[in-house]
């Protein structure tokens, strides 16, 4: 593993939604703190950096993971994706956005990121979950605004159309 | 209706959807903008010392530190809507007066930098008692919580209404209880965010901050500042990460950074994080109501008396007390009873200012009215729901007038009750409850009916004030509210208004209204709700609460499009030779109604507006574009006999639900839950789920989750998202929603509020369900599983005397009983060395010895006689920090015993301690005792108690094993783990 000296900064070179992206970072800096200020990415939130609501969650390496537990140091070489992953530059919403929008799964949509890439991540190892499993995976946010029902709903629609 | 009333997905989702939402924290800020870090105070009361900023201000990129008697200099403390003497600041002066109050504000090149900055600034206190405890704090003795006040109870107002007197006299029954509503706050997941600019050219500050009103609180921001309104301008990003009325209390933080950019001339930024928003953000009031009811022999209320103590915290902030006064006008509920008496106090504690929340008064309420209800049926015998039904206001009696002023505009109580528990569903439970009950598990059914207001009166607040003082300052009522609508040369149409964004859908509701006026698709319509003081159409009651959006903004909105329409329709009159009265504006395109076939393109009717003035009708101005103000006239000021009819719309929900609690782990589980909404006309059904659905989960995490913890000491015990438990989706009952349509009379539109009624019924439809369930009279919120067992088990027996205590369980957990004291830790142990006694006692006065074995000491000053003073680095798990360290050996009896006292203090908080040592000869060595007892305080205390606990025994037990170690006894090195395993009874550690 790389060493940083304390109160440096070293580059850090990541492939971030396919493209290579490089920054500096400190030997501290979190990943989500890399991504929204020194990248400019601002589409993943930060709610409580202690990995409890999920609003930070990307995907490493294709896995699911907490940018906030994560050093930016910690990600060079990887693969990161992030919500703006999920969205072109025409804007067209892929199926499981329109699901999320169709079943107003979301209002003040701060949590919606974090989300939307836990299940990008399961759906693609789970196409066909059950009702319980989407409740399962959705513990791991903190949704405020939507009473969850209509991301449990979406979650299980945005499946089906994912799947034809 | 061809898009108003439709369930239409939103404008706003597709931005949000791909992470191109705009937040307060996405927006690029200006050039050379400074990053603040706040320092807060680890104690709920304490005179605040010397602040030694000298070692912070040597850190490279740390620009300033800034306390509150800098802040007190340039500002005036906020002001309050009660006549009381309890001044804020946007810092402490002088005193602190609750864990995590601001204290100083470091200034850095970096958000990183300014927090390590801010752990080397020293901050001396000197501690005072704490006021805690609602009922403690109104007793005479009580210590006070601000002086100036000469009180903790800073406001009292009676009111009567009717004669309850005659009433009570007249009662079959009386019926009585005390209900105590706890603290908590519905947590936005995004923190609060401030950037504020100082331009010295016109003394002027520009904030830009994710604030969600009440525009009312502007003027108090401006009077701080010493500048007009005009001059204090305020900008609010395009989107914001939820509020729930919580983001109003982001304001003493936007006059703080102003101030801060004033004194060094750079803009500043602020972002708060999850420990700050949970530690001391704000906190909906906590509430102890004594109610008596005067009931008939058929358990008709007759008359109430109700004494409600509300816990504002350590300051008053605009616009508080509202809570207390929100709900006035209907207080009787859902119910008719025309007899009222009520006492209104405000109390001050030491814990964090309370402020708006979603239900804002609504909730306490209810609680106490709705278990009431279902105590009367109880203690005579009677069915709950029978006992509602005869109370309720019948239908056909609207509007309605309360015993305390409120007009309730339409509703049809009895028919919401009829069909939720119609259609076998009541039945259902019923048949639950009888096979879950013979199965011998505890279930029981609740039931809520509620009166849900919307758009607050401005007026209400001073009926705090007496008739004559209101008479003085003139008469407050009404609640402007203001829209534009504007369509350009071509016909494109956007809208403002005087509502902020939190999530709630309001741009597509806007877009509906304006889109049904003038014949167009939503996606015609642009949006913009990036308010700005100097820029857009906005009064007093500006903002978003209170439901105001629906009543209100959304009422403007649509008599703006309804003038548009009026103005296109004329100006297209002229040109298709018809009378205007015979246009209709349908599918882009104006027409006659007579003859379809006679029409324009929308765009070319508008474009005549804005290009060609001479073609439109005599007397009318060009250009296309309307303010509406909208202010309802059924919003009177309080009347000489201090009634007031506090809300414009009054909606009605009826919940009912089944619970089944298991009698082992405690757990409350709602199995069912019904609620019945009546809000009038739904402008979008989608959007109104959304908010009801939401407002459920937050309603249902009041009853069974969320609660801000104390300790008797004021140390704040819930700090982290694992104390402060949030539901998620694997909480979620099953719930099911019911609507009836009331159209309210008093506003265009027919729509009233809806979504703050399931946060006021839900609570006390689940409490009531527990009393059911449980034969209980008392239902303490949230009914946690340790509040629970309480219930069933009855409280703990105490320890029997030969038991001796566990280590490190001494504290509450959260939402458990009370602790007695601060977070405590006590412990004992011994450890065994091959030194004789005298060796031991020479080591231990010997600082350079001592500097050796404190774990992590950097360094070591000699203050005085055997008092020293260190600097150490601490890490054990979670808590990680360079602390100082004071160390004074006292009780000295040479060779065999001291007393070893002490306190620490860092970015962590602070803990203070003592320890007693004997030294007893053991063979040719010595075997030194300890027993100690350690407080914490501040952070340390928030952020997870039981692993602190841990934390400072495992320090301890380092501190003794390496002074063993260098005295020649031979602990065995252990591991981590098994350290932590022998701190649970290990020999020759701790005990």
């Amino acid at each position: 593993m790389r060493r940083v000296a304390k109160d440096t900064k070293a580059r850090v070179t990541l492939t971030l939604n396919g493209k290579k992206t490089t920054g500096e970072a400190e030997s501290r800096t979190l990943l989500t703190d890399f991504l929204r200020h020194e990248i400019g990415m601002t589409g993943t939130h930060v709610g409580c950096e202690h990995g409890v609501c999920g609003c930070c969650t990307v995907l490493i390496d294709g896995v699911a993971a907490r940018a906030c537990l994560t050093l930016a140091q910690a990600a060079d070489g990887r693969s990161v994706e992030t919500v703006e992953s999920l969205t072109g530059l025409d804007g067209k919403l892929n199926p499981l956005q329109e699901a999320l929008r169709d079943h107003h799964a979301l209002q003040c949509g701060f949590c919606t990121p974090g989300i939307l890439m836990s299940f990008t991540d399961f759906l693609k190892r789970v196409p066909d979950p059950t009702v319980e499993q989407v409740k399962d995976v959705l513990g791991g946010h903190i949704c405020r605004c939507t009473g969850y029902q209509g991301l449990i709903d979406a979650m299980m629609d945005g499946a089906k159309r994912l799947r034809s | 209706m061809e898009v108003l009333g439709k369930p239409l997905v939103r404008k706003e989702d597709a931005a949000l959807l791909s992470g191109r939402g705009r937040y307060a924290d996405d927006i690029a800020e200006p050039k050379r903008t400074l990053q603040a870090h706040v320092i807060r105070s680890p104690h709920a009361h304490a005179m605040i010392g010397r602040i030694d900023a000298r070692a912070a201000l040597e850190i490279p990129g740390v620009v300033a530190v800034i306390t509150g008697e800098d802040i007190a200099k340039i500002s005036d403390p906020f002001l309050v809507a009660v006549k009381a003497d309890v001044p804020q600041w946007s810092l402490a002066v002088e005193r602190v007066r609750y864990v995590g109050e601001p204290v100083a504000l470091v200034l850095a090149e970096t958000r990183y930098i300014a927090e390590d900055a801010g752990e080397a600034v020293e901050i001396e206190y000197q501690q005072l008692p704490a006021i805690i405890d609602l009922r403690a704090a109104r007793e005479k003795t009580s210590a006070l919580v601000h002086e100036s006040a000469k009180s903790n109870e800073v406001h009292t107002r009676a009111f009567t209404y009717g004669d309850p007197d005659a009433a009570f006299k007249a009662a079959h029954k009386i019926v009585k209880m005390t209900s105590e509503f706890p603290r908590q706050s519905f947590m936005p997941m995004e923190c609060f965010v401030v950037v504020s600019e100082y331009r010295p050219a016109d003394d002027s500050y520009e904030v830009m901050a994710n604030f969600q009103g009440p525009f009312s609180t502007q003027p108090v921001m401006a009077r701080a500042c010493r500048v007009p309104g005009t001059r204090f301008r305020i900008k609010t990003p395009a989107d914001s990460g939820g509020s729930f009325g919580i983001k109003l209390s982001v304001f003493p933080f936007m006059v703080l950074c102003g101030l801060a950019s004033k004194i060094v001339g750079r803009p500043v930024k602020w972002v708060e994080d999850r420990l700050e928003h949970l530690v001391a953000a704000s906190s909906g009031p906590n509430r102890i109501t004594e109610v008596e009811a005067a009931v008939d022999k058929d358990g008709r209320i007759t008359a109430l008396k109700l004494d409600q103590i509300e816990d504002y915290g350590a300051f008053l902030r605009a616009p508080m007390p509202g809570p207390l006064y929100r709900m006035h006008g209907a207080l009787t509920g859902a119910y008719a009873i025309q007899n009222l008496s009520v006492v209104s106090r405000v109390v001050m504690t030491n814990k964090m200012p309370s402020a708006l929340i979603r239900g804002f008064g609504g909730p306490q309420m209810y609680l106490t009215l709705e278990r009431l209800v279902q105590m009367i049926a109880r203690e005579m015998g009677l069915d709950h729901l029978e006992v509602i039904k005869r109370n309720l206001i019948p239908a056909g009696s609207f509007p309605y007038k309360t015993a305390a002023g409120s007009l309730f505009d339409s509703g049809d109580y009895p028919r919401c009750v009829e069909l939720a528990t119609g259609g076998g569903r009541l039945e259902a439970l019923m048949k639950r409850r009888d096979d879950a009950r013979k199965s011998g598990k505890y279930y029981g059914i609740g039931f809520a009916a509620v009166v849900e207001p919307a758009m607050s009166n401005m007026g209400y607040l001073s009926t705090l004030l007496s008739p004559e003082a209101r008479e003085k300052a003139g008469p407050k009522n009404g609640a402007v509210s203001l829209a534009s609508v504007r369509v350009d040369a071509l016909g494109a149409v956007s809208v403002t208004a005087d509502c902020v964004v939190c999530g709630q859908g309001h741009e597509t509701v806007l877009a509906q209204i304006v889109a049904e006026q003038l014949g167009l698709r939503i996606e015609d319509i642009t949006v913009n709700l990036e308010l700005d003081t100097a820029n857009s159409d906005w009064s007093i009651a500006a903002g978003t609460y209170s439901c105001r959006f629906t009543p209100g903004t959304a009422v403007a909105a649509h008599i703006a499009a309804q003038r548009i329409r009026d103005k296109l329709s004329r100006i297209a009159a002229k040109q298709l030779n018809v009378l205007h009265t015979d246009i209709e504006f349908v599918k882009g395109k104006i027409r006659s109604k007579s003859n379809p076939d006679n029409a324009m393109a929308f765009g070319r009717v508008a474009g005549t507006a804005h290009w060609s003035p001479i073609m439109l009708p005599d007397g009318m101005d060009p250009a296309l574009r309307e303010t509406a103000v909208w202010a309802p006239p059924e919003l009177t000021p309080p009347s000489h006999d201090d009634r007031i009819n506090t809300s414009l719309t009054y909606g009605f929900v009826f919940d009912m639900c089944g619970v089944e609690i298991d009698p082992v782990t405690c757990e409350v589980k709602v199995e069912k839950y019904v609620s019945m909404h009546d809000a009038g006309r739904l402008l979008n059904p989608l959007i109104a789920e959304g908010q009801i659905r939401g407002a459920f989960v937050q309603g249902l995490a009041t009853a069974l989750y969320e609660e801000f913890v104390y300790d008797d000491g004021g140390s704040f015990l819930t700090g982290t998202f694992a104390d402060y438990v949030v539901p998620t989706a694997t909480e979620l009952p099953e719930l099911e929603l019911m609507h009836i349509e009331s159209p309210s009379p008093f506003t265009p539109l027919g729509a009233k509020g809806l979504a703050e009624g399931n946060c006021m019924s839900t609570p006390a439809c689940i409490a009531n369900a527990i009393a059911d369930a449980l034969g209980v009279e008392n239902v303490q919120l949230p009914a946690t599983p340790a509040r629970i067992n309480a219930m069933i088990s009855g409280e703990e027996p105490a320890r029997p005397a030969h038991v001796a205590p566990r280590q490190g369980i001494a504290s509450a957990g959260t939402g458990g009983a009370k602790q007695k004291d601060a977070r405590q830790i006590k412990g004992s142990g011994s450890v065994q060395v091959s030194a004789s006694p005298e060796k031991v006692w020479e080591a231990l006065l010997d600082p350079e010895n001592l500097k050796s074995v404190i774990p992590g000491c950097h360094a070591l000053e000699v203050v005085g006689p055997n008092d020293y003073r260190a600097e150490v680095s601490l890490g054990v798990g979670i808590i990680r920090g360079r602390f100082k360290a004071q160390v004074k050996l006292t009780d000295l009896k040479p060779n065999q015993s001291g007393r070893l006292g002490g306190s620490i203090s860092g970015p962590l908080g602070n803990s203070s301690g003592t320890g007693l040592l004997k030294l007893v000869p053991d063979g040719g060595g010595t075997r030194i005792d300890y027993d100690y007892e350690v407080a914490v305080f501040g952070k340390a205390a928030a952020v997870g108690g039981r692993m602190i606990e841990g934390a400072a025994q495992i320090v301890i037990s380092q501190f003794f094993a390496a002074f063993g170690r260098k005295l020649g006894g031979a602990p065995e090195k252990k591991s981590l783990a098994k350290r932590l395993g022998s701190l649970w009874g290990g020999k020759g550690t701790t005990k």
